[in-house]
This record gives C-alpha cells, structure tokens and sequence, in this order.
C-alpha cells in the first residue's frame, strides 16, 4: 500500500494462510500500521490521532445520548433534560459530546496549521489536504446542526441566522432556504432533517478519514523538515523512517493521554464554560437573544462573515459591477466561504519549491501572522459587530485573503530559502546521537 | 410572522453595526463564595433544603421548576431529604392534573414540580446555568475561567439588588435593579429580611435567603454536580497514571534510537 518500500505481512501458520488466500485483512492492518515513518515527526504531528480519537467518542457517545432524545420541537429540549437527570451517567455522556465538539475542532485547528507550516498541502499531498478540507467543511455542517438538536435559545438563532445566509445567494436564495428549512421558518421539520444529518455526516466523515489516511499512506507522510524518505531500497528507507508500531503509536497515546487529562478536567469541573447560557433557555421562536453568538469554533469565520459591510469600499465596487445583484449580506457569505475554499487551494497558491516553512525565513513571519490573526478573529466574532471590532474584524479578514491570494505567491518568487538538510536522517543526527556514539 | 423576524434578526445580525448589542447594559454581579465552587466544591444539604423553603414559600407563588422530579428531592448530592418527608411535601403543596382520574390530585414524587403559574414568569429550573454574572475582559472569558460563570451570583445579585425605585411604564410598574440587564425589571422585590423563617434557624436576613435560593437553584439545574465532579476526578486520575506510564514507556522504546540529545 505505501510507496515507501518496507516489509510486508507474511502468513505463517496454516490458518494465517489460509485467511490471507481469501481475505488479505491482516496483511492490510499490518501494512497499515506498519507503514514506515519519518523518525524526526515532532509533537505537532500528534493530532491526527487525537482527530481519530475524537471522532470515535463522538459517534461513540452520540448514538447513546440518541437513545434518550426525541427530534421534536415540543420534547428536544424536555428530552435532554431527561438525559442530564434521569439516564444513568447521562449527564456524562452529553457533557463529553458537547465538549468533544470542542476538542474536535481545536485538534483540527492545530492539525491544519501543522500542515500549512510544514508544507504538508503541496505535491504530491494535495489530494490528502483537499479531503482533509472536506473532512472539516463536514465538521462544520455537523458540529452546527449537532448545536440545534438541544433546541435552546442560541440553537434556534443559531439556526435562523445561518440558514439565512443560504437566503442570501441572489435568485435562488429564498427557494433554497425554504429547502433546507423544511418551511419558511426553523421549525420541526428543520429539527428533524439536522436530526438526520447530524447522525448521518459523522459516517460520511468516518469514510472520508480512511481516505485521507489512505492517501497519505501512499504518499509517505509530510516531516518537519519536508524533505522526502529516500525511497530507493527498503534499507535505505529504514536510515529515514521508524515503523509506526510501536514508535509512532505509543508516542501520539502518550500525547492523547495528555490533551484528555485537560479535556476531562474541564468536563468534570467546568464542563458549561465553553458552551453559552442562553441555550439553557427553551427555544422561543418571539424572543431574539440580546446577542446570537456561533460556537467559538465557527467564530473567526463569523468574523469574517460580518466584516464585509455595506461602506466596506469593495463591497460597494461588487454591487456596482454586478448592478446590486452582489449586496454586502451576500459578499459576506462568500468572503465565508471564500476563506475557507483559499484554504483548500493553498496546494496551487503556495509557489515557493520549499516545501517546509523551517526553511523559509519570510514565511515564517506572515505565518505567525496568520495565526495571530485567526486568533484576532475569533476573538472579534465573538463581540458586537460595531467600531473599533467590525474594523478589526475587516483587518483581519483583510489580511486572511491576503495571505493566501497575495503573500504566498509572491514569497515563492521573492524569498531565498536556507538550507534543508539532504535527508531526514542527517536532521535526526543533528538533534539526537546514538549511545555508542 | 415567524419569517419576517427571522430575516429581520439575520440581517441585524449580519449588516447593521449597533443593532446586535445589548451586552452594553449589563448590570453589576457581585462575587459570591458557594459551598459548590471549585473542584471539590459539594453542596451543602441544609442550605439546599432551606433553598427549597424559600422555593416553596416565595418564588413558587409566580414560578415553576417543570424540569425537575419531585423525586429527586430525596437524591443523594441533593438536598437529600427521606422519601417518606418527599412525599408529605409534594402532597402538601403541589396538585397535579393526573388524566387517568381526570382530576386534579395532591402531587406524588413520581410527579414534577409544578411550572410557572404568571405567563411571564419564566421556570427557574435551569435558571442557575441560564445567566452569566461574570464577563470579559473584553470578551476573552478569563473572568468566567477564574470565577466560574456566575448564574447563581446573577441570582444573589439580583434578589438583593433592589434601590426601591420604582417607575410607570405602558401600566406595569418597573423596579430598579443594579443587577439586571438595562436595570429595570418587572418582578417585585420577592425577599425581605425575615421573611422566611428557616427549621434549622439559620440567618434568614435577606442576603442569607438569597444564597440559599441560588445554591437550590443550582442544584435544580445541575443536579448530577457532585457525581460529575466524582467522575472528572476518578477520570483524571486514571488518565493521568496511564498517561504517566506512556510516557516512560515511550521513553523507553525510542532511547536505543534516540540516544542522548544533543543541545
């Protein structure tokens, strides 16, 4: 399965043999976690496991918790408060699924900014970095609709505001909202089809990361220092590489034991602290919330979203060329979706023949910039759309473009890499020596 | 109807500068030190079950707890009174519409508290974790980090925040309140010093009554706070061991790669 040359599983015994003639199961499992692995992956590279990890335990406690709720406007709430009081360790199981979603995407966030400083996205990986982009558009979709199911407050508003957005596209807009609502309002047909995505798209997910490890088993994996696994005879391989069992695993298991200690502190002692109190109030269709606020995980998104207001000098050039039919609800829906999708082409936009930002001294700062800025954003997504944060939050989404359509085409061009290391193994030396030696 | 204001939220929400903001009036919560904060933190029973007496003799008049069992009155890490007491207070003060009879009969543990009995009252049995009394600074939720998210202090807050203004708006009277948002609140001050005389004779001055109303409403809607609590430990404990144990293990296995590291 790998394209780096290693050795494959032999069946033994008679039965092994046996098994293997018909079904090649166990040779799969071991090519799988067998596959050998750039020795000098350092800690960001744990996240991946942690990603697995989390999916697991949301698909794991979500079809118990499904066992308890009921999809429907007049009982969704009741229900969960069945489940926080009467269902035996209820109260657990929604605390690690509503925090699990958490967990979920600070792992994602930190996986993908991995990626995008090491240079994992670029060839031959980018079809690895393309599933993983749907993978967390799915994440999205599904950590949404997972919000809507408690039906409090900010699930309903949650759900008008972003299912407005779809309102929003020119023409077809109000068909489609209507579509996806089920009626011309979030109501009980709406509750039931998220209901049913919720629980479908985690299996969608589930498919797509055996994808997505897949291609990256074929590919080899990305390294700190992006140069390549010499692959020109499995002993020469193996001066580069460390199989996956049991170097690999026991150290992304140490790693995952760490972010859980953390994780279970926080659903233990203070599992609401992430979570907004207006979704303890039963959903009211009459009565708008003071202030609707996504999950923070959507919020540098949101903030980029609102940014784009109708005096924002772009926005008036869009709705001037295209005679109004671009307003600036609209630009701000695909100034959304448009950050996302300059993400996913990152592969095609990053010019620069180095592949890791170890050796990229200019780089290296407007990718601190980059991350300082998704901060930036998050935080201005969660206050009020008004001066000095709409600014801010205009700067910020400024700068997000401008990163991905501007800096990192020019810095292929403009930028004078140092010096990488001729292979991984001569990195490895550099860092660690032998006992003999 | 619904549509029109669903679009109206949206295109406030997503367009208009100002319009999404009323965090701005947000009325001062003072600090209170509960027997449930912090990791260990547990409820105290006697507290709860003076809790309930204020309940029962004071907020149930205008509001409800329809979330809650009767039941789990008796609960452990809960007020934690003997089935036998659960049962001669439920029937004491609650009726219940049962529809096999088609009558209204005294209530039974089996049966919930009662819901609000005014229209605009809203149900306190999720109240506790449905306000925030502390925010910031500048929306960076450090404050609810060290100090906990602050519903119960809400409460206490706003139960002893009262100046005694009053004023006529549209027919209904509005009480000024340093707590609530916009300080001005429909609600009549509810608690006075000595208003509820407590079994155990414990203080009842009015900021008294009102910690013991905020820990009872804490404990309605967070009733499983103690075993959860008990669960993280146990959680984080094993976690930690195991994790502990990886690591040495981890060491291990790579020190014949690794060798020792250089600077």
């Amino acid at each position: 399965m790998s394209g780096i040359p290693h050795d494959h599983y032999e069946p033994k015994s008679g039965i092994e043999k046996w098994v293997h003639h018909r079904l090649p199961v166990v040779g799969l499992l071991y090519d799988t976690l067998m596959i050998p692995t750039p020795k000098n992956l350092n800690w960001w590279w744990i996240w991946g496991i942690v990603l697995a990890f989390c999916l697991a335990l949301q698909i794991v406690t979500g079809i118990v918790l499904v066992m308890h709720y009921t999809p429907h406007v007049d009982m969704a709430f009741a229900s969960v408060e069945h489940i926080m009081r009467d269902v035996n360790g209820g109260h657990m199981l929604r605390y690690l699924h509503a925090n699990g979603a958490s967990l979920f995407f600070l792992a994602v966030y930190i996986h993908m900014f991995r990626g995008l400083f090491y240079g994992s996205y670029k060839a031959p990986r980018e079809i690895t970095w393309i599933i993983g982009m749907i993978i967390y558009l799915l994440m999205m979709a599904t950590g949404f609709m997972g919000y809507v199911l408690p039906w409090g407050q900010m699930s309903f508003w949650g759900a008008t505001v972003i299912t407005g957005l779809f309102g929003a596209i020119p023409f077809i807009g109000e068909s489609l909202q209507t579509f996806l609502l089920g009626g011309p309002a979030v109501d009980n047909a709406t509750l039931n089809r998220f209901f049913s995505l919720h629980y479908l798209l985690p299996f969608v997910i589930a498919g797509l990361v055996i994808v997505h490890i897949w291609a990256f088993h074929h590919t080899g994996n990305n390294n700190p220092t992006g140069v390549e696994v010499r692959r020109g005879s499995k002993e020469e391989a193996e001066k580069d590489t460390l199989p996956f069992w049991p170097y690999f695993v026991i150290k992304d298991l140490f790693a995952l034991g760490v972010v859980l200690v953390v994780f279970f502190t926080i659903v233990g002692f203070m599992p609401n602290y992430l979570g907004h109190p207006d979704n303890y109030i039963e959903a009211n269709p009459l009565a708008t919330p003071a202030h609707i606020v996504p999950e923070w995980y959507f919020l540098p998104f949101y903030a980029i979203l609102r940014a784009f207001t109708g005096d924002v000098w772009v926005v008036m050039f869009a709705s001037w060329i295209t005679g109004g039919i671009i307003d600036a609800k609209f630009f701000g829906v695909l100034a959304m979706f448009g950050a996302i999708a300059v993400m996913a082409l990152t592969p095609w936009l990053d010019t620069s023949s180095v592949r890791s930002g170890r050796f990229r001294p200019m780089f290296k700062w407007w990718y601190r910039l980059l991350v300082l800025d998704f901060l930036v954003l998050m935080w201005a997504g969660a206050m009020p759309a008004e001066p000095p944060y709409s600014t801010i939050s205009l700067i910020g989404a400024t700068y997000w473009f401008a990163y991905f359509l501007v800096i990192l085409p020019l810095l292929g061009v403009i930028e004078k890499p140092t010096e990488a290391p001729a292979t991984i193994e001569d990195d490895f030396n550099a860092h660690y020596g032998k006992p003999a030696e | 109807m619904l549509k029109k204001i669903a679009i109206s939220a949206v295109a406030a929400l997503s367009l208009s500068a100002g319009a999404a903001v009323a965090a701005g009036g947000a009325g001062h919560v003072h600090d209170t030190d509960f027997s449930f904060e912090g990791p260990f933190g547990k409820f105290d029973q006697n507290q709860l079950q003076r809790g309930l007496k204020v309940y029962t003799e004071v907020c149930a008049a205008c509001h409800g707890l329809r979330y809650v069992p009767l039941r789990t009155l008796s609960d452990e890490g809960g007020p934690h009174f003997t089935e036998a007491q659960v049962r001669a207070y439920a029937a004491e003060n609650f009726e219940t519409f049962d529809a096999e009879i088609d009558d209204t009969r005294p209530a039974k543990p089996a049966d919930f508290f009662p819901g609000s009995n005014l229209e605009n009252a809203p149900d306190l049995s999720l109240m506790a974790k449905a306000r925030s009394g502390f925010h910031g600074p500048q929306g960076t939720g450090i404050n609810q980090f060290f100090k906990g998210i602050g519903g119960p202090e809400y409460i206490v807050s706003l139960l002893t925040g009262y100046t005694g203004k009053t004023m006529e708006s549209a027919g209904t009277t509005f009480y000024e309140n340093t707590a609530f948002p916009g300080g001005w609140i429909s609600m009549a001050p509810p608690l006075e010093d000595g208003l509820v005389e407590f079994d155990d004779g414990h203080d009842n001055s009015l900021h008294h009554q009102a910690e013991d109303i905020a820990a009872f409403l804490m404990w309605t809607a967070e009733p499983k706070m103690m075993a959860r609590k008990q669960a993280g430990f146990v959680g984080v404990l094993i976690l930690l061991i195991t994790t502990v144990l990886l690591y040495l293990t981890n060491k291990r296995i790579w020190a014949p790669i690794k060798g020792k590291k250089k600077a």
